[in-house]
Parts: structure tokens; C-alpha cells; sequence
């Protein structure tokens, strides 16, 4: 099946559908990891946005549900070079093409991916097409492209009502953002009791449910359009009790505390980021998926420090806050895909909780 | 952390000469690590006693010394330098255990240097056994249940205890020579005894087999502050049971999800953080195919064959940033050369698909037994880039030159299914290709799988590989068949054979289809930041990025149609063969039917020095003798021939490497045994029979700008004519020649180089026989003893050539034309061999090259450099002081001086009963000792007794080469006894221990520099 994929800027590459047969407009984003596709497809970060895997070759080791890391694939499409005939694997319940197919998720195949690579990273990233109308006029789909701008992805992908992931240790309190399921997981591997709150949960509700400490998860989108959520977080920094942030919760809280976000030009999309915890002067290498960062221009070093420094690029990494038992990072130590090198991290969170 | 300012001058050791399990990618990441000192303002001092290696070019060290690589060589050079720092991670195993034992021993502290890039605990930890075993432990890396074992009581014992099958791997040995699987206490008893000889301590693994496992490698570094990174993980296809080496391998791995990749990964840091390693490590891992069990099997604390892999597979050069990290950076402030914007402390992401094939030496050392183990056997490897797994595959068959450009190789087709089943069970080379005979076969992925243990993922790939070769058989070619066969990259001259039409057809349909390569990138992080000193791969399913930059590399294989990819892109004046060996050669005539012109020595006259009738009229225009010979096709032209000339005659196929397929016959059967072996491939060429002349073997190696000829000097060969010149020991310069035949030689040379109107350079093999000369040979082009004659003489004759291909004469380059003087210093390339890796491989010297790599010896005196020259080739002796003679009745009369000499040094000597009655009736007292077949104590038992230095054994020429003679010089092979099988290599032998000195005078190749003014 033939289908579509057209770029903001013009640029329309042909390749065979596969998935979904729907037409879908998204923000065209693209991933450098190697292995744990799944992993994307499930991270909910992707929400409103359709990946592009640099690996040329995906699909060869199947589909393992227990390795999802939410319900279901967020992303708008799926963008890759070649699909595995068939997959290999001892775990594998599944081939990609039918997973894609049952979470109703459009691709297209057998397209130059490195050279769609390049165009995103050298006019950063844009508005993309997926169809499968042979019929489609340019010029009418580039302004459509033009107009797109993905809003309130935080409010399709956080959990409708609280649960609770039970555990002997200290009580978390998980803000789901869009949080990747191994976020829980790897605080309750440390004993921890989690509690999984809807990102517009009050502030207030936390407060009073007396958590050990409260963790803010990852997320899709802008971090400024989160106008209601920096509000509460302002009134959590106001608490003693201990912080930990992901990525977009990294970001909310930079907000909340007079820092400003911008967006990159294509943003850290894979498992191999050298972050520096400036700390220890360690590097380590991280798995990212952000588009956006925190401007350390504006903060105030009375109110927190850079903790972590992207190696590559100087951008920031992670914020410590000063007088605060408050620690929030831009890449993912719960990895999944990418390398478990940072997961230390969570045990720093334990410690915090400590004192 | 800066750089540590204590470090200024550096001692950095080579690996030596090439042998299976130590080749040229130790030279690559020597050479790497020493400019990257240098570029650090590091005094570099460079040993290694292999010429024909670029890291002993004077541009790359600041002294270069081609010495023995022992241990008191090494101290000699300490002594002598005074460096403060070792650094012996580059020159891999063997360069390593030498670090170690100049550490042990306090050499090093008494000296006041120290090991650079890793520390004598750190290899011990990685590379002993025990000390290995317990470091896992401690950090609960599982490692396949195991004891080290120190005689073969204790291996049988533990061996019932765990089950057959169990590993053997002998500690301390180069490729795990000496190791194997052994399924019962019998073969236990054989494998394990002589592993507990090979093994430098005397140790020798017993382990769990894991057979059938995935076969996993990380390559992974870490600097001094504890940062690690992984730069590539690779996947063997041939699983667990077959040595890496030895094993197709993919890289990134392929069949592992993130869970796997992951978790393997962390063990990999894990691993280099506790064995403190600062620098590369490779790290394999056996992974159990139906869960998350794993095994580490192996740690290598330094570069290696895979280390050279992954960097180039990814674009990292890890023996750069290793020697940056010896000198006390950091990965984070070492930049990634590629992007210019990165640096080292980042993990290279592929987006395509590497396939690493091993060259297997099996159509050279036809009697060698061709199955793969865990002992290394192949020679030499190839690699190919695609963006697709297929491609990569079929890149990588066609690099091999090996005859073969696809999955269809030998004919299986009238094989039976249950002849196909019996087949998979046999791991071997052939492997691959009865694979694919099985899918021809329908015989289910299942079966194959359950036989080979090869993951259903790769058997897929090869299915679609095979459908393709099944479409383009028996349907229309359509553009979208025809795209779809080039993207899993088909070369034109197979789908012309399978869909019945001309190569050129193909490329025309192709042309007006628009179905032609394009070029990719290797920049390291899959296009994610903008590449500033990228290399190439070839593919055709996207666009093309290979800009009008100069100083490109492509990685691709060389085949016509591979090479016109990349002239149609590039459109060069020029194509340059004669640096390339034969392979290049090769390429001469389809470069010129593309329109590139051929620079230096036009292709018509390489044609003409390779054209058997061409070339013997330009002998006889310039009046130059060679022996008789003729040119045959089939097997009764060759026996007319061999009738005229009168035997012995030497048999040969033309335009080969190496001797390939020649043999000397002395009857009629030997002749229609030759030409049968020669013609199982079709030849292209004829065959050549040749009066063979048993002279002395005379080579010369020269540049020629048209008009005047440059000789840097003339080399003798020790053994006379009949050895392969790559296989003989040869000196320069010439001992034994008279002026008068000197003069004869040069006059010849510039006679053949105007007559074949060379530009650049000419490799001339002459036979020198009661003061005649003969021309036996002429190549066009670079030959083996470039390297060599130009360190010797310091004359940079491939730059002179260079210079003389783009138009300079030898006379603007400062040089005057003829014979240069001679050098103050002798020096004697000895070829080294690595024939106890290849079980069943006839080791008697003939024709056809065996040796896989050469040292030098170089002195003031012809004596020193000798003995330098066989220590380099790793012969001690004396040791025991026992050898054995046996040789054919033709070279009883030479061996008796010999045998004498070796007596008055201490030998005994044991013979059989001929050769026993001849040393003795002639005063040489020798023990007689029975043959083979005879009742013990026979010559096998000796052998195997651990008492014997050195084997003299000369066999008969062609059939008449007895049965017994092959197993006493295999046995004495595999039992680690030097095996000598030419008198003329055993007189120079004698000579070279009859002057032994311990003391050496070393020569810093870095200050040699031409001897002014020709002398002819």
C-alpha cells in the first residue's frame, strides 16, 4: 500500500503504509536508539508527535507486552526504513505491524530515513503529513501543516484517577504527567509505596496525604501551555517535602521557580546523551526524549543550581534547588529504552527522603 | 582531568608478526594511538619486529626500532630510551604479557617507568582464570561454571562432575590456540594436554559448555575517573562454539530487545569498572537463546580484532581516545573527530547495518580441516556497510575473493534433503551457503535452526535472499524486481547469470530505470549532528550524500561493479592500482573499460607482464633468459609440455596471489593432480608449466620513472628456488652474488622496467643458477618487500613512486638513478606461520605461500640479524637439546654438515633408520628410532614426549610425499616443536645459534637514512 509522507517544507517522501490506514497530521520528531521501539511507541512523551527511527532495521525482536511502558502507542505515526519480515525473539507475543494495526497507529516504510533525518535536523523539527490519498494537492496540504500546533497532550495521556502501587518503604507521591510505567517501577524495586495522581491533581490533595516524597513524572508538550499544574507546583516547592522530577517535570518546576523554557530546534530524542553530574564531575550516558529545555539565563542561583550539563550541546541537565530537598533532571534515569546508567538517581530520591 | 604532565616519553609495543589471531588490525590501532601521542606532544618510542606495518614508519614514532619482541630485547630499548611510560595495550595479546612481565619482575620500577593505559593487577584480573573468576563473582557477573586446571587428572574429574561437553581454553595464548570442545574424556584427554602445553602458565579452563548460546560483544571504555561508554555491541550469527573470529557477525546486534541489549550492557560497565580498566575492553557474553541467563566469556583488557571492528563499524576510533585516556583525559574532554561538535564521551548510534565476514584460508591449505571451533582459524576478515541486513551480507560475500558473489557457491542442488540435513550439522565455512541450499530445499527454519542454533531471524534473511535469486529466476524482470534485487545490494553479473542476460544488459536496464547507487554517510550518531570527516557505504535505497569533498573513503567491496559505483560519482583523472596489491591489479582492465585512465604503468603493460606470451616476447626482445615454459588449458597440453621440458616442472595458474595452486611435479601423475586441483575453478587464464630451475632465488624491488631506474637494493633468498618467496628467508643485501651477476641483475632490471614501460614500481624474481640469470617473475607493481627494503635503506620508495606516477623523474626527486649503495645494516625478513592453528594443514614449504606473516632481523652483522630474525619468528633454542632428523635421499649428502654443527652445540639427534645409517657411516652419531607404524618408542612418541626442540624433516616433492612424513611434521606442529622443512632454512638456522649472543646492538630504523650516490 502506497502511502505519503509530506513535509511542512515541501519535501514528500513515498513508502508502503502499514498500521492504521488513517491520515494524520503530527509533529515529525526522530529517535537515534538502537533498540526498544516498543518502548517509544508506549512512551506517552510522544503524544502528539510522530517518531521517525534513525535504525533502519525495526520490528525484529516482536512485541513483548510486559516491556510497554503505559496501556497503549501515543505517538500520532510511525516513521521507519524497514520492517522485520518476521520477529525473532523468545519473548515476542506479537509482530509490529499488528500491534501498530490494533492501537490503530498509521506508518509508512521503506523511506529514506537518514535523509528525512537531515532535513529535521537541519530546519529543525516540523509539521508532517501521513496519508495514503495518491490524490493529495501540495500547496493545500502545506498550509494545513502550516496551521497545526498539537495542544493539551498532558490532559489525553495522565491517569483519570489516582491508584496506588503498594510497597513496605517510604510513600510516593507520582505526579503522571505521562509518566513511563518504569518510573513506578523502579521506586518500588526500592520498597517504596507509590501513589499515582492525575497531573491536575491540587496540590492541597498531596499535601494532605502526607508523602514521604513526591516524584514528577515525565510528560509530552509545551511545559508553558501546563499553566494550571506550575501553579500547584509552586505550592509543593513551598512544602519541606522532598522532590524528584523527570524531564517535563523538570521543566514545570524551572517554570514555577522563574525560569524560562524554549523549544530546540530538534530537540534530544534517544539512549545515547552524555549528561555531567556536576556534582561528582561523573558523565554518564542517558536515554532523552525532550523538545523542549530549561533557560538557565534567568535563574535566580539563590533559588537552584545546574546540576547536570548536557556534555554535547551545554544545555541544561538537571536543577539542584538551593535550601531545598528538591532535585530534578531532563533525562530519564528510568531508561527503558536506553541505558539504566543514571538509575543511582532514584536512590539519591531515597535518600533524600532519608532526612 | 587534564592531561598527566608526568608522561613525556612513551614506550609503545607493536604485536609483532601477522598470525591467525593477531593481524593487521593491531597495526591500525597502533598507528592511531602513536599519532594521537605525538599529536599530545609525547615522545613516542615504537618496538615491533614486523616490518610491513605502518606504525614502523619513521613518520609515526620518534624512534622506531623493528627488534625481537622479548623481554630482554625490551629492557635493552628501556635501558637505552628511557622512557617513562609503557604503554602495552596496543599490541594485544602478546604485546600485553610482555607489559606484564617487565612489571613483574620490577624491571619497570628500577627504571623508573611505568605501565601506561592499564596496570599489571588489571590484566591480571582480566586474563588469569582464577583471579577472573573471583572478580565476577564479587560482582555477581555469572560466568559458565568452570575450574582451572593444571594437569589432566583434575580436568577429567571436574569434567564428570559438570558433564560433557566442556570447553577447554588454555590461559595466556593468542586466538585460544590449543582450546576446543571436548564431548568425552578421550578427546578431554587430547585437547587438555595440549592446552596445559600451549598455555604460558600451564593453565588451562575447564568449563560448562554454552554451544548454541548467542555469541554477544560490547566494546566498551572507561577513563580514569570511572566515565564508561559503550561505543558498539556486535552479534555473532554463528553462535557460541564457534570463535569470534572465526563467526559472520553483525553489528548492532539484531535479535536482542532493549531488556537484553540493556542488561548486557550494564554487565559490560560493570565489568570495566571493577577490572579498573582505563582504556578499551572487549566484553563478550553468552546469552541463552530462551531466557535472560547470561554468561560473560571472555574479557580483553586492550584493542582488539573486535575493537578494530567496531571502529570502524561505528566511526569511533577507540585506540585514539584510548591512548588520549593513557595520557590522564578524560571521555569528556576528548572531541569526536567526526562531528567536530561531540565528544568521546557519547555511544556512536548505527543506522545501517554491518556485516563482518572471516577470510578462512581453506582454498590455500586444501588438506586443512575446514570445521570451526573455538580455536581461530581464518586469516583475514572483510566487512561491508548497507543500510539493510541482506546487503551487508551479500556486500560482505563478494569482499571476500573467494569466487564467490553470492549465496550460491558449491553446486548442492542434486544433494538429497536428508544430504542438506546431514550438511548443516557440519560447522564450517560452508556453513552459510548449505543454509541457503536448505531453504532451495524447503527444509523448515525450524530444523535449521534446532541443528545450527542460528537465531530464525538471520535463517529469514537469508530466505529472503534466496527468493530473490528464485524471482529473478523465474519471473519478468520488472523495475520493482530489479530495485528490490540491487537494494539487498545483488550484484549485476548474478542477476544477469539468473535471469539469462548480459551484465551489460542489466547495467543499461538499470541506466534507463534509474536504479543506481548512492552514497551514505558513517558519522556516528546517525545523522543527528552534522558530519565534518565522514566515510562512505553504498546503497540503493536513498539519496545520495556524498558531497564534492576530496580525500574521500569508501567502504566498499572490490569488484568492478562496487569501484564503477564510485567512478561514475566521482568521474577521477586517474585510478592508481599499483599499491593494491593483486587485488587492485585485478581491477586494471575493467578501470579502463570504465574510462579511467590507469596512472603510473599503463594497464596494456600490466597485461603484458601477467600475459604468459606477451611477456615472453618482451624477453626475448630484451635478450633476457628465463626457464623454458609454456602455456597450457588442459591436463594433456600440460603433460606434452611437461614431456618436453623434462621434469621436475613447475605447474601454475596464471594472474594469482601468493603461488596459489602452484605445485612442482616430477612425474605425470603429480601433473594430472595439479591441473585437476587448478581447474575445479574455471580459469580465465592459462595454466603455465615451467622448466623448474633449483638455483639460488634472487628479488628486486625498484622504481622507474620511464627513463632512469632507482634499485634501493637487492635481497637473496636462503632457501633456493622452489619455496615461495614469501615463505623464504631473505636478506639484504645479497651475500653470495658476484659483482658480475650484480651487474647482470640491474641491467635486467632497467632492461624489463623500460621494455614494460613502467611507472612507479616494478617487483623483478630472479633465478641465479651457475652465474646465469633468470627472470622467473614480474610484478607492476608494490610488492611484499617494500616495506621491508625501504626501512632498511631508508629510501621511501612508495613515496618516490608516487612522486614518479604524477610526473616527477627519480633524478628531480634527489636521487641518483641504478643501484643505491648498500646499507650499513643487514637485514633478514623470516616468515612466520601459523600453521599450529590449521589442524590437518601440510606444513612442508613448496610453491604455493603458506606463511601468514614475517619479522625482521636487522644488524651490523649478518649473524646478529640472523639470530634476531629467527628469535623474531619466536624460535628459542636451545632448549632440551633434542631434535630429530629425517630427510629425503636427495638432501642426505647436505645434511650431514649440518647435523654435525648441531651436535658440536650439544644436540642429539634421532633419526630413522635411512637417514640414522647415513649420519652415522659419515661420522655424525645419530639414535635410530622407528617409523610410525612401528612398535613404540617410534618418532610420535618422542614428539609427544615434550623433549624435542626442532624437527628437520624434508619431504619428497609432489605424490611421492609420504603419509608418514605429513603426521610427524603435523604432530610436532601441534606439539609446539619447531618443524624446519628445507636444509637450506636449517644450515642458516645452525649458523644463526652458533653466533648467539644475548646481547644486541639496536638499530633506530627512525635514523637510517640512503647511503649517497648510486654505485652502478
Amino acid at each position: 500500500m502506497k502511502a505519503f509522507l509530506i513535509l511542512e517544507d515541501g519535501h514528500v517522501f513515498t513508502g508502503t503504509g502499514f498500521g492504521s490506514d488513517r491520515e494524520i497530521i503530527s509533529e515529525i520528531v526522530f529517535n537515534t536508539s538502537m533498540t526498544g521501539y516498543l518502548e517509544v511507541l508506549t512512551d506517552p512523551s510522544y503524544a502528539g508527535q510522530a517518531v521517525v527511527m534513525t535504525y533502519p532495521l525495526i520490528g525484529n525482536y516482536g512485541i513483548c507486552r510486559q516491556d510497554m511502558e503505559s496501556l497503549r502507542a501515543w505517538p500520532d505515526g510511525y516513521i521507519v526504513r524497514e520492517l522485520s519480515r518476521i520477529p525473532s525473539n523468545f519473548r515476542s507475543e506479537d509482530t509490529i505491524q499488528h500491534f501498530l494495526e490494533e492501537q490503530d497507529i498509521p506508518g509508512i516504510a521503506g523511506i529514506d530515513t537518514r535523509a528525512l533525518t537531515k532535513i529535521l535536523r537541519e530546519k529543525g523539527t516540523m509539521n508532517g503529513m501521513i496519508t495514503r490519498r495518491e490524490d493529495f494537492v501540495l500547496e493545500d496540504v502545506i498550509a494545513q501543516l502550516k496551521q497545526y500546533t498539537p495542544t493539551g497532550v498532558v490532559r489525553k495521556v495522565t491517569c483519570n484517577e489516582k491508584y496506588v502501587l503498594p510497597g513496605e518503604g517510604y510513600r510516593v507521591a507520582l505526579m503522571d504527567f505521562g509518566a513511563k510505567k518504569n518510573i513506578a517501577r523502579s521506586l518500588n524495586e526500592r520498597g517504596c509505596e507509590v501513589t499515582v495522581y492525575p497531573a491536575y491533581t491540587s496540590a492541597e490533595e498531596i499535601i494532605a496525604s502526607h508523602p514521604d516524597g513526591i516524584m514528577l513524572s515525565n510528560g509530552p508538550g509545551d511545559p508553558k501551555e501546563c499553566v494550571e499544574i506550575i501553579q500547584e507546583l509552586k505550592k509543593l516547592y513551598a512544602t519541606e517535602i522532598p522532590i524528584f522530577a523527570i524531564c517535563l517535570g523538570h521543566q514545570l518546576m524551572a517554570l514555577a521557580n522563574g525560569c524560562d523554557t524554549h523549544k530546540m530546534k530538534y530537540g534530544h530524542r534517544g539512549g545515547n546523551h552524555p549528561v555531567k553530574d556536576l556534582m561528582t564531575g561523573r558523565t554518564y550516558i542517558s536515554s532523552q526524549n525532550h523538545g523542549y529545555v530549561v533557560d538557565t539565563r534567568q535563574l535566580d542561583p539563590a533559588v537552584a543550581v545546574p546540576a547536570f550539563v548536557n556534555v554535547n550541546d551545554g544545555t541544561n541537565e538537571g536543577l539542584s534547588y538551593v535550601g531545598k530537598n528538591i532535585f530534578t533532571v531532563q533525562f530519564h534515569p528510568e531508561a527503558c529504552p536506553g541505558p539504566q546508567d543514571s538509575s543511582y538517581l532514584f536512590d539519591r530520591f531515597l535518600e533524600m527522603m532519608k532526612q | 582531568m587534564p592531561k598527566d604532565n608526568r608522561i613525556k616519553k612513551v614506550l609503545v609495543i607493536g604485536s609483532g608478526p601477522i598470525v591467525i589471531g593477531q593481524a593487521a588490525e593491531f597495526d591500525y590501532a597502533g598507528t592511531q594511538a602513536c599519532r594521537s601521542l605525538k599529536d599530545e606532544g609525547v615522545e613516542v618510542v615504537l618496538v615491533n619486529s614486523n616490518p610491513a606495518t605502518i606504525m614502523t614508519d619513521k613518520r609515526i614514532a620518534d624512534a622506531v626500532y623493528i627488534e625481537p619482541l622479548t623481554v630482554p630485547v625490551l629492557e635493552q630499548i628501556i635501558r637505552k630510551e628511557k622512557p617513562d611510560s609503557i604503554l602495552p595495550t596496543l599490541g594485544g595479546q602478546a604485546g600485553l604479557n610482555l607489559g606484564m612481565e617487565l612489571a613483574e619482575s620490577g624491571f619497570l620500577e628500577a627504571h623508573g617507568c611505568r605501565l601506561i593505559g592499564t596496570t599489571p593487577e588489571t590484566i591480571k584480573r582480566a586474563e588469569d582464570r582464577l583471579a577472573f573468576k573471583l572478580a565476577m563473582e564479587k560482582i555477581h557477573e555469572p560466568v559458565a561454571a568452570s575450574l582451572v586446571v593444571e594437569n589432566v587428572e583434575d580436568g577429567i574429574a571436574f569434567s564428570n562432575r559438570i558433564g560433557y561437553p566442556v570447553v577447554l581454553r588454555p590461559a595466556y595464548t593468542l586466538g585460544g590456540s590449543g582450546g576446543g570442545i571436548a564431548h568425552n574424556e578421550e578427546q578431554l584427554i587430547e585437547i587438555l594436554s595440549n592446552g596445559l602445553r600451549l598455555s604460558r602458565v600451564g593453565q588451562v579452563l575447564v568449563e560448562r559448555c554454552i554451544a548454541g548460546w548467542k555469541e554477544i560483544e560490547y566494546e566498551v571504555m572507561r577513563d580514569s575517573i570511572g566515565n564508561v561508554i559503550t561505543v558498539c555491541n556486535m552479534e555473532n550469527i554463528d553462535p557460541v562454539g564457534v570463535h569470534t573470529g572465526d563467526s559472520i557477525v553483525v553489528a548492532p546486534s539484531q535479535t536482542l530487545g532493549d531488556k537484553e541489549y540493556q542488561m548486557l550492557r550494564t554487565a559490560a560497565l560493570n565489568i570495566i569498572t571493577e577490572l579498573k580498566i582505563t582504556g578499551g575492553c572487549n566484553v563478550q557474553f553468552a546469552l541463552h537463546p530462551e531466557s535472560f541467563e547470561y554468561c560473560v566469556i571472555e574479557v580483553n583488557p586492550r584493542v582488539s580484532r573486535s575493537s578494530a571492528l567496531a571502529s570502524k563499524a561505528t566511526g569511533y576510533p577507540i585506540a585514539k581516545v584510548a591512548a588520549k585516556i593513557a595520557l590522564g583525559y578524560t571521555l569528556d574532554e576528548i572531541p569526536n573527530a567526526i562531528t567536530g561538535k561531540t565528544f568521546a564521551s557519547f555511544e556512536p548510534m548505527l543506522d545501517y547495518c554491518v556485516v563482518k565476514f572471516p577470510r578462512l584460508p581453506f582454498d590455500k591449505f586444501i588438506q586443512a580441516k575446514r570445521t570451526l571451533t573455538t580455536q581461530m582459524k581464518a586469516t583475514g576478515e572483510v566487512m561491508a556497510i548497507c543500510s539493510n541486513f541482506e546487503g551487508g551480507l551479500m556486500k560482505a560475500i563478494r569482499s571476500l575473493e573467494q569466487h564467490v558473489d553470492s549465496l550460491i557457491y558449491e553446486d548442492y542442488s542434486t544433494k538429497t534433503v536428508e544430504e542438506i540435513v546431514e550438511m548443516l550439522k557440519r560447522v564450517d565455512d560452508r556453513r552459510i551457503f548449505v543454509i541457503a541450499e536448505a531453504i532451495r530445499k524447503k527444509i523448515p527454519y525450524e530444523v535449521i535452526h534446532d541443528i545450527t542454533k542460528i537465531d530464525v531471524w538471520f535463517i529469514d534473511k537469508i530466505a529472503i535472499l534466496v527468493e530473490m535469486e528464485q524471482a529473478l529466476a523465474s519471473k519478468p524482470l520488472t523495475r520493482e524486481l530489479l530495485a528490490e534485487a540491487k537494494r539487498i545490494e545483488f550484484p549485476d553479473c548474478v542477476i544477469a547469470r539468473l535471469t539469462g542476460r548480459s551484465e551489460k544488459e542489466i547495467r543499461t536496464l538499470r541506466e534507463d530505470w534509474g536504479i543506481t547507487a548512492a552514497f551514505k554517510m558513517v558519522d556516528t550518531c546517525a545523522a543527528e549532528f552534522a558530519a565534518t570527516t565522514p566515510y562512505y557505504y553504498s546503497v540503493f535505497d536513498g539519496e545520495d550524500e556524498a558531497k564534492e569533498t576530496s580525500g574521500k573513503l569508501y567502504f566498499e567491496p572490490l569488484t568492478p561493479e562496487d569501484v564503477e559505483n564510485i567512478v561514475r560519482l566521482e568521474k577521477p583523472d586517474g585510478a592508481v592500482v599499483q599499491f593494491g596489491g593483486q587485488t587492485a591489479i585485478k581491477l586494471t582492465e575493467a578501470l579502463m573499460k570504465m574510462g579511467v585512465p590507469i596512472l603510473g604503468t599503463s594497464a596494456a603493460d600490466v597485461d603484458a607482464a601477467e600475459d604468459r606470451e606477451l611477456f615472453d616476447k618482451i624477453l626475448e626482445q630484451c635478450c633476457i633468459p628465463r626457464p623454458a615454459g609454456h602455456t597450457v588449458f588442459t591436463c594433456q597440453e600440460a603433460l606434452d609440455a611437461a614431456h618436453q621440458l623434462g621434469y621436475p616442472v613447475l605447474v601454475r595458474p596464471s594472474y594469482v596471489l601468493g603461488g596459489q595452486g602452484m605445485q612442482i611435479a616430477i612425474n605425470d601423475d603429480d601433473i594430472t593432480q595439479f591441473i585437476g586441483i587448478i581447474n575445479r575453478i574455471a580459469q580465465e587464464h592459462p595454466i603455465l608449466v615451467d622448466k623448474y630451475l633449483q638455483g639460488k632465488e634472487i628479488e628486486v624491488d625498484a622504481v622507474c620513472d620511464g627513463e632512469d631506474i632507482l634499485i634501493p637494493g637487492i635481497m637473496e633468498h636462503i632457501e633456493r628456488a622452489g619455496i615461495h618467496s614469501g615463505d623464504s628467508i631473505s636478506v639484504y643485501p645479497a651475500q653470495s652474488i658476484t659483482p658480475k651477476v650484480k651487474r647482470v641483475l640491474v641491467e635486467y632490471t632497467r632492461r624489463l622496467a623500460r621494455a614494460l614501460h613502467v611507472k612507479g614500481l616494478i617487483n623483478i624474481q630472479f633465478i641465479v643458477a651457475n652465474e646465469e640469470v633468470y627472470v622467473i617473475e614480474v610484478n607492476p607493481r608494490s610488492s611484499r618487500t617494500v616495506p621491508y627494503i625501504s626501512k632498511v635503506t631508508g629510501i621511501p620508495i612508495v613515496d618516490l613512486a608516487a612522486e614518479v606516477i604524477i610526473g616527477k623523474t627519480i633524478r628531480e626527486l634527489g636521487y641518483e638513478p641504478g643501484l643505491q649503495r648498500e646499507s650499513d645494516y643487514i637485514a633478514i625478513k623470516m616468515p612466520v606461520f601459523s600453521f599450529e592453528k590449521l589442524r590437518g594443514a601440510d606444513i612442508a614449504l613448496g610453491p604455493e605461500m603458506k606463511s601468514t606473516g614475517e619479522c625482521l632481523g636487522i644488524a651490523k652483522t649478518f649473524n646478529e640479524a640472523l639470530y634476531k630474525a629467527f628469535l623474531g619468528a619466536g624460535i628459542q633454542l636451545p632448549k632440551h637439546r633434542k631434535m630429530i632428523i629425517t630427510v629425503k635421499d636427495a638432501d642426505k649428502v647436505e645434511i650431514v654438515d649440518i647435523a654435525r654443527r648441531f651436535e658440536a652445540i650439544g644436540y642429539e639427534i634421532y633419526s630413522t633408520r635411512g637417514t640414522a645409517r647415513y649420519l652415522n657411516e659419515h661420522g655424525v652419531h645419530a639414535m635410530r628410532v622407528n617409523k610410525l607404524e612401528q612398535d613404540s618408542p617410534n618418532l610420535l612418541d618422542l614428539i609427544l614426549g615434550h623433549q624435542i626442540d626442532l624437527v628437520i624433516d624434508t619431504p619428497n616433492q609432489g605424490a611421492l610425499k609420504s603419509h608418514d612424513g605429513f603426521v610427524i611434521r603435523r604432530n610436532a606442529i601441534e606439539t609446539g616443536v619447531n618443524v624446519l622443512t628445507s636444509t637450506d632454512t636449517a644450515a642458516a638456522l645452525i649458523t644463526s645459534l652458533e653466533n648467539r649472543d644475548e646481547h644486541f646492538t639496536l638499530v633506530d630504523i627512525a635514523t637510517i637514512e640512503p647511503v649517497p650516490h648510486a654505485s652502478v
